[in-house]
């Protein structure tokens, strides 16, 4: 690691001011994808602003239809919530699938969605639920929020407090996860609340998550896992690399958002 | 430098550190704990396993700074020799190890896995829950005796009495 100043803010007040003071901030929520890429040097920040100490940043509600969950909100307390499980059980399955039990006990809600790496969980569900991201400056809907590898609609200083998800009943998560890094090769999120119907793709596309509108529209005529036969994307878009080519990673996101489908449908 | 302060295996311990340290290098380092090991150094394998405040965590993967005022339990925390924790116990019964060098971070996660999920648990429940460990010698098969049956030995009635009647002893976490 490079050397940098740590600061350990007791509001999000005072943690936003930290990070937009210094002249290359970073928040740190569970640190489990920035601590390694401190330690691989891939990163260097000058100031590290932990969100540790901040008091109100995690928990778990449900009123009415909404599922909010505070951006501190470890994995493992998502995947073993009795209210999580209840009212948005595919979002449960999927905290419980990301990582390892260890990472699970660190990683957090807010630090998945801010990173938005291309092959994380999180985003696939926020996309894919259609949920509110909610931050200390205003709400952003996960249409509009997630904008390219490690990009998101964030300003310097803004901090994600928590996210709003619409609690679907009819929705799953399946991923289809690289043995060695535990992230997803490919993960589909799949939703059908009213006529709103959504697939969300992680993992695959060379620009992150993406919702797969063509799977969307064909499933508007029938939602079922068979309306998806024989479709994929298209392969020119996917991710190449020595863990599959692009048309691997093209095919696999048919065959995932097909079980996604299935298992959304049956839910 | 910043201070950091936060509770061992039930005794404070505090230093002035730099803040890159890892949670696991105060640990050995600044501790002279070093029972908890440094595999991968990239949080894949496990051997670097602690609890914090409770649970399982990858020390190498934790700033010692972010442990300010936590509690931090590491295998020296779990039993003593001629007293050990009844997983302990049982990966010595079992001989769930080859060269010993993820079995610091096994056992840890291992009782991780009795806190979360009770005493009785079933081969695949104990298999998958082992996912962030690593044992280079492929050890498994005995490992996941041993968490079995130290599940079962971490059971309440059992260790109440002290002894139990497969001689297993508590010690306190």
């Amino acid at each position: 690691m490079f050397a940098f100043t740590y600061h350990r803010p007791s509001s999000v007040r005072r943690a936003a001011a930290l990070v937009a003071s210094a002249e290359d901030g970073k928040l740190l929520a569970g640190g489990q994808t920035l601590l390694p890429t401190l330690k691989l040097r891939l990163a260097a920040p000058g100031d590290l602003v932990d969100l540790g100490a901040v008091p109100d940043l995690s928990g778990i509600s449900l009123a009415g239809r909404t599922l909010t969950i505070g951006a501190m909100t470890r994995h493992a307390e998502v995947a073993a919530s009795p209210v999580v499980r209840a009212a948005l059980p595919a979002l449960a399955d999927l905290a419980a699938v990301i990582g390892d039990p260890q990472v699970r006990n660190r990683g957090t809600l807010g630090g998945s969605v801010a990173n938005n790496d291309p092959s994380a969980d999180y985003p696939a569900a926020c996309l894919g639920l259609g949920a509110t991201i909610i931050t200390n400056q205003r709400r952003i809907e996960a249409d509009d929020f997630f904008l390219g590898l490690f990009e998101t609609a964030l300003e310097p200083g803004e901090i994600i407090t928590r996210i709003a998800f619409p609690a679907v009943k009819k929705a799953a998560y399946v991923k289809f996860r690289h043995p060695a890094s535990r992230f997803a090769m490919v993960g589909v999120f799949a939703a059908k609340r009213t006529s709103d119907i959504r697939v969300a793709v992680t993992g695959a596309s060379q620009n992150g998550v993406f919702r797969w509108q063509e799977a969307e529209q064909a499933l508007r005529r029938r939602f079922a896992g068979k309306t998806l036969d024989g479709m994929s994307p298209p392969a020119d878009d996917m991710v190449s690399d020595i863990h599959g080519s692009g048309e691997y990673r093209a095919h696999l996101v048919g065959v995932i958002a097909r079980r996604a489908v299935e298992a959304a449908a049956d839910a | 430098m910043p201070i950091v302060t936060m509770t061992v295996n039930g005794r404070t311990a505090s230093a002035d550190i730099d803040p890159r340290t890892l949670l696991v290098q105060f640990l050995r380092e600044n501790l002279m704990l070093t029972g908890t090991h440094v595999g991968c150094d990239t949080s894949q394998c496990g051997a670097c396993t602690v609890h914090l405040d409770g649970d399982a965590v990858k020390s190498c993967t934790v700033l010692a700074l972010q442990a300010e005022g936590c509690a931090v339990t590491t295998i020296e925390g779990l039993g003593a020799p001629g007293l050990l924790h009844p997983m302990q116990e049982a990966f010595r019964e079992h001989h769930g190890l080859q060269c010993g060098f993820c079995t610091p971070g096994m056992i840890m996660a291992a009782v991780d896995i009795v806190h979360r999920h009770g005493n009785e648990l079933s081969e695949t429940l104990i298999r998958h829950e082992l996912d962030g460990n690593i044992c280079r010698c492929t050890g498994y098969h005995n490992i996941v005796k041993a968490v079995a049956e130290g599940a079962r030995a971490m059971a309440p009635a059992m260790g109440a009495g002290g002894t139990g009647s497969t001689g297993l002893r508590t010690a306190a976490e």
